[in-house]
């Protein structure tokens, strides 16, 4: 187990090596951001002293060499835009998503489990067919469609909830939170929803599949035999073994969630992090794009080593070689 | 097997869908009642039309037929996805066929890098390309390719992997063909039913990130206009209720994403030896 880790914190910094000069480089040939955060009306001379205070003026070896240095001590740059360190302005944005993504899993599990299970317990019935058509549909929706289609109707035509925007925060542990009012949770409902429907449909297949597998097993059978209530049976045994490979996936999925918002913050100007990084990429604010894919993709890496780590804990079977990122 | 697919209802029903919206991309501009990028057809007079009259669907903020520019975007959706698709098909397949027959230290690598890009979303890995490459046709087709040759890659090797201890891979071996007949006569075309397969998922998945891509602004440029860029284009006057120039375009993009997943899990049923059928 501790080779393990070792192993996979090197190439977490590897992945993380990559992705930072990939990005960084890339970046760096996209335009020129000077001309768009100086001034148009701005002089040769006054464009020069904007880039030597941005230190746009080095080459790009040079540049990255600081940025790779200052990435050390967690320094990942300073945000052209607002002239803050752009972790900072990253983390800033992060309750935000997470409050958003939370939600969006909530709403995913507590509606997707319970149609799985009753579609997989019930397969031939026409509503059972009916939530599996759903789901498909549910796939095959383009998320930011589906959010246009929310907006139109229920701020725009029904009037019932605000279209865009956040709710008022209220500061909890430090942090600046807005689900926990109900003003709050009516502007966080919308793009929730909206996040959530990928995943529902994801939830709701992997529910039925798994319950249509553990139905038939002699555990099932021995628990009806012994004349325990159906509720019981279905509640306890089934929901029980069904629970492993869920947990699982809606781990893995919570970081993909994350990295969706970005999708669903746009649509509903939601102030997350997602947000930030587009703005960021059309005003050509670098440090900040290239601190925000770094974060994420730690961030990433670190669910899934959790997940890979938990998953051999609760198995036995499971041996862990290394693989995935 | 063609037989046994028309017996389902539905997938006949979503194969007959996906073959009018691929004729009707194809012939877009032959059966387009204008060129909705022809600057000389447009009338500006006709800007904001609702549905109906002299435009079955309507027109946009500058009096383009939404009718012709759903067919136009139809033909740029397709094209991306369907060129990054087949581009990942051939590029991850291959490697995965190679790696799977080579064996060892080559396959190990390859699957590493292929298990580390999964676990990553697509849109996140075709943000950090596109952030890199810029926007155009030939960029999004680039970014597509990248996000997606991971899967096929998968698929090729563990198809391969079962094939390359058959008798017939040791027999074209003991005949003394070089490896790469063994490779793309042999071991290829037995690795197709899978690939066909996820290739049909991911086209429709292509499609889908490209309209994502382009809705926010960083995917085709607005020369070509895809769908996505379409949809975004009508989110400015879908707050003041005229819907038509982000729904109509929608629905035609949620037309093409469902019936490809629909006959995708019809092949894949058919494909797999575990479902009794």
């Amino acid at each position: 187990m501790p080779a393990f880790i070792l192993r996979r914190l090197a190439q977490t910094l590897l992945v993380l090596f990559i992705t930072s000069a990939l990005v960084f480089g890339g970046l760096y040939l996209v335009g020129n951001p000077i001309e768009i955060l100086v001034n148009p009306a701005a002089d040769e001379a006054e464009k020069a002293r904007a880039a030597v205070a941005l230190g746009l003026d080095r080459p790009v070896l040079e540049q990255y060499w600081i940025f790779l240095k200052g990435a050390t001590t967690g320094d990942l740059g300073t945000s052209f835009v607002f002239g803050r360190p752009a972790l900072e302005v990253i983390l800033e944005r992060m309750p935000a998503t997470l409050e958003l993504a939370f939600l969006a899993m909530i709403m995913s599990v507590g509606i997707g489990v319970p149609l799985g299970l009753y579609a997989g317990l019930h397969p031939h019935r026409v509503s059972s067919k009916a939530i599996m058509a759903g789901s498909i549909l549910g796939f095959s929706l383009p998320t930011f469609w589906v959010g246009l289609l929310l907006i139109m109707l229920f701020a725009v035509q029904l009037g019932w909830l605000p279209s865009t925007g956040r709710g008022p925060t209220e500061d909890v542990f430090g942090l600046s939170i807005s689900i926990f009012s109900l003003e709050g949770l009516r502007y966080a409902f919308l793009p929730s929803l909206n996040l959530a429907l990928f995943k529902l449909s994801l939830i709701i297949r992997l529910t039925r599949a798994q319950v249509r597998e553990q139905a038939l097993l002699d555990y099932i059978r021995f628990a009806r035999a012994k004349g325990l209530p159906r509720s019981r049976v279905i509640g306890v045994h089934l929901l029980k073994n069904i629970m492993i490979p869920l947990v699982t996936v809606i781990g893995l999925e919570l970081g993909s969630v994350i990295a969706f918002a970005i999708v669903t913050e746009s649509i509903f100007a939601w102030p997350g992090m997602g947000k930030l990084v587009i703005d960021s990429m059309f005003q050509l604010d670098r440090p900040v794009v290239v601190a925000y894919l770094l974060v994420v993709v730690l961030m990433f890496i670190l669910i899934n080593l959790t997940v890979d780590i938990l998953y051999a804990a609760l198995d036995p079977r499971v041996r862990l070689d290394g693989t995935r990122a | 097997m063609i037989r046994e697919f028309l017996r389902s209802r539905i997938a006949t029903a979503a194969l007959a869908a996906l073959v009018l919206i691929v004729l009707v991309a194809v012939f877009a501009p032959w059966i387009a009642p204008q060129n909705p990028y022809d600057l000389a057809q447009l009338d500006l007079l006709d800007a904001r039309l609702a549905p109906g009259g002299k435009y079955l669907l309507g027109t946009d903020g500058q009096g383009r037929d939404m009718l012709s520019a759903i067919f136009y975007g139809l033909r740029v959706s397709l094209l991306v996805g369907v060129a990054s698709g087949l581009i990942a098909l051939a590029l991850g397949g291959l490697l995965g066929v190679f790696a799977a027959y080579a064996g060892g230290r080559a396959e190990q690598l390859l699957m590493r890098v292929v298990d580390i890009q999964l676990g990553f979303p697509a849109i996140l890995v075709a943000l950090i390309l596109i952030a890199v490459l810029g926007k155009g046709v030939d960029k999004i087709i680039v970014a597509l390719v990248c996000v997606q040759w991971a899967y096929y890659a998968r698929t090729a090797r563990s198809a391969a992997v079962v094939e390359r201890n058959k008798e017939y891979v040791d027999a074209a071996r003991s005949l003394g063909f070089s490896h790469l007949r063994i490779v793309l006569r042999h071991l290829l075309p037995n690795a197709m039913p899978p690939l066909i397969v996820v290739g049909t998922v991911q086209v429709a998945h292509a499609i889908a990130l490209e309209a994502t891509l382009s809705f926010l602004g960083l995917g085709l440029p607005t020369t070509e206009p895809s769908l996505g860029l379409l949809i975004a284009n009508g989110y400015e006057y879908l707050l003041s209720g005229r819907y038509w120039i982000s729904v109509y375009p929608g629905l035609a993009l949620l037309a093409t994403i469902l019936s490809i997943n629909l006959v995708g899990d019809q092949l894949r049923d058919q494909f797999n030896p575990r479902l009794a059928r």
